[in-house]
C-alpha cells in the first residue's frame, strides 16, 4: 500500500506541483506562470487533438492485425520492400515525434524489425503528408522536395545501422507502465 | 488533421460493425496505453512550455539570422535539437526569415534537425526504446540532419 503511494506520488508529483504553481499564478497573478501556463495549454490541445485518435488506431491494429501478418511483411526476413510500407504507414500519420513512439512499439510487438521500427520513425519525424502540405505551403515546393528526397536515405541508412549495432544485443521496444 | 480524424472515425464504425467485443477489446487497449504514457508526457509537456518561455521562439529564430558559417551551422542544429516547436508554427516562421534573408541553409538545418532530434522528450523516448539506444538514435539523426541540411543548401 505504501510502495503504491509513493510510486503515484512520484508518477503525479510534479504534475500536481505544476497545477499548484498554475493556480497560485493567475491568483496573483504572475506574469511569468501564466505565460508558462499559455504554452502548455497550446501543447496540450496539440497532444489532445491527435494522440486520442492515434490510440484508437493503435487499438484497432492491435485487435485486428495478426502477428504472423506484420512479421511477413515488415519483419526481419521481408525484403526491401518492407521498407516502402513502413514509410507509406509513416506518411499517413500526423502528429509531434512522441506520437510515433507507441505506434512503434505495437509495431515491434507485432513482429516487426528493429530496422523497420527505425525507418518508421525517421519517415514519421520527415515525411508526413500533413506535415509536408504546410511546409510546402511555407517554405516552397521546391525546398520540401529536395528535403524529403534526402532525408529518406538518411533515415533509411539510420534504420540498417542500427539494426546493425543492436544485432545479437537484448533489444525490446517497450511499452511503459 | 480532419481527414485522420474521419478516417478513424470510418474505421472505427467498420471495425464495431464487423465485431462489437473486439472493437471494445481494441479500444481498451489503446486507452489503457494512453493512460499508461500520460503523466510521463504531460511532464514533458510542462518541462518544454517552461523552455518556450526562456527562450521564446522569435528570439530563437532570431539568433539564426546572426550565425553564419560552421559556428552559425551548430547553433542552428543545436538550436532546433533542443527545441520542440510544433510545424504549424516553425514553418511560418521559417518563412519569415527566408524573406528577412536567412539562408534557406540555416532553416534547413533548423528545420530537420526540429524534426529528427528531440533532446526535450529524450525521457519519453527512452521508456520505449532505453536510453542508450534513444540517445544513439539521436546522434545519429543529429548528424544526418546536418548532412540533409549541408545538402539543401548546395541546392537552394
Amino acid at each position: 500500500m505504501k510502495n503504491r503511494i509513493t510510486a503515484t506520488l512520484k508518477q503525479y508529483g510534479f504534475l500536481i506541483l505544476f497545477a499548484v504553481f498554475m493556480l497560485l499564478s493567475y491568483w496573483l497573478p504572475f506574469t511569468a506562470g501564466i505565460a508558462i501556463g499559455k504554452n502548455f495549454l497550446m501543447f496540450f490541445l496539440e497532444m489532445a487533438a491527435i494522440l486520442p485518435l492515434m490510440f484508437i488506431l493503435i487499438g484497432l491494429f492491435d485487435v485486428w492485425v495478426p502477428r504472423e501478418r506484420v512479421i511477413r511483411h515488415l519483419g526481419p526476413e521481408a525484403g526491401a520492400m518492407s521498407i516502402l510500407w513502413v514509410v507509406l504507414l509513416a506518411m499517413l500519420q500526423a502528429g509531434p515525434l512522441y506520437a510515433a513512439f507507441p505506434v512503434a512499439a505495437l509495431l515491434w510487438k507485432k513482429g516487426c524489425s528493429v530496422r523497420n521500427v527505425f525507418i518508421y520513425l525517421g519517415a514519421f519525424s520527415t515525411l508526413k503528408i500533413p506535415m509536408l502540405a504546410f511546409e510546402i505551403g511555407f517554405l516552397g515546393l521546391k525546398f520540401s522536395v529536395l528535403r524529403a528526397l534526402f532525408s529518406l536515405p538518411v533515415f533509411v541508412a539510420i534504420g540498417y545501422l542500427l539494426a546493425l549495432v543492436l544485432k545479437n544485443k537484448e533489444f525490446a521496444v517497450r511499452e511503459p507502465g | 488533421m480532419i481527414v485522420l480524424a474521419l478516417a478513424v472515425a470510418v474505421l472505427l464504425a467498420l471495425s464495431f460493425f464487423a465485431d462489437h467485443g473486439k472493437t471494445l477489446a481494441g479500444l481498451k487497449k489503446g486507452a489503457k496505453m494512453f493512460l499508461n504514457i500520460l503523466p510521463a508526457l504531460l511532464t514533458v509537456l510542462i518541462l518544454v512550455s517552461v523552455f518556450l518561455y526562456a527562450v521564446p521562439a522569435p528570439k530563437l529564430t532570431a539568433w539564426l539570422g546572426r550565425g553564419s558559417g560552421w559556428t552559425g551551422v551548430f547553433s542552428a542544429a543545436l538550436l532546433g535539437s533542443i527545441s520542440l516547436i510544433p510545424g504549424f508554427i516553425a514553418f511560418p516562421l521559417g518563412a519569415i526569415l527566408v524573406r528577412s534573408g536567412v539562408s534557406y541553409q540555416m532553416i534547413a538545418i533548423f528545420i530537420t534537425t526540429l524534426m529528427m532530434v528531440g533532446i526535450l522528450t529524450l525521457p519519453l523516448e527512452a521508456k520505449y526504446f532505453g536510453w542508450r539506444v534513444s540517445i544513439l538514435r539521436n546522434t545519429l539523426s543529429f548528424f544526418g540532419a546536418l548532412l540533409i541540411g549541408l545538402l539543401l543548401g548546395i541546392f537552394l
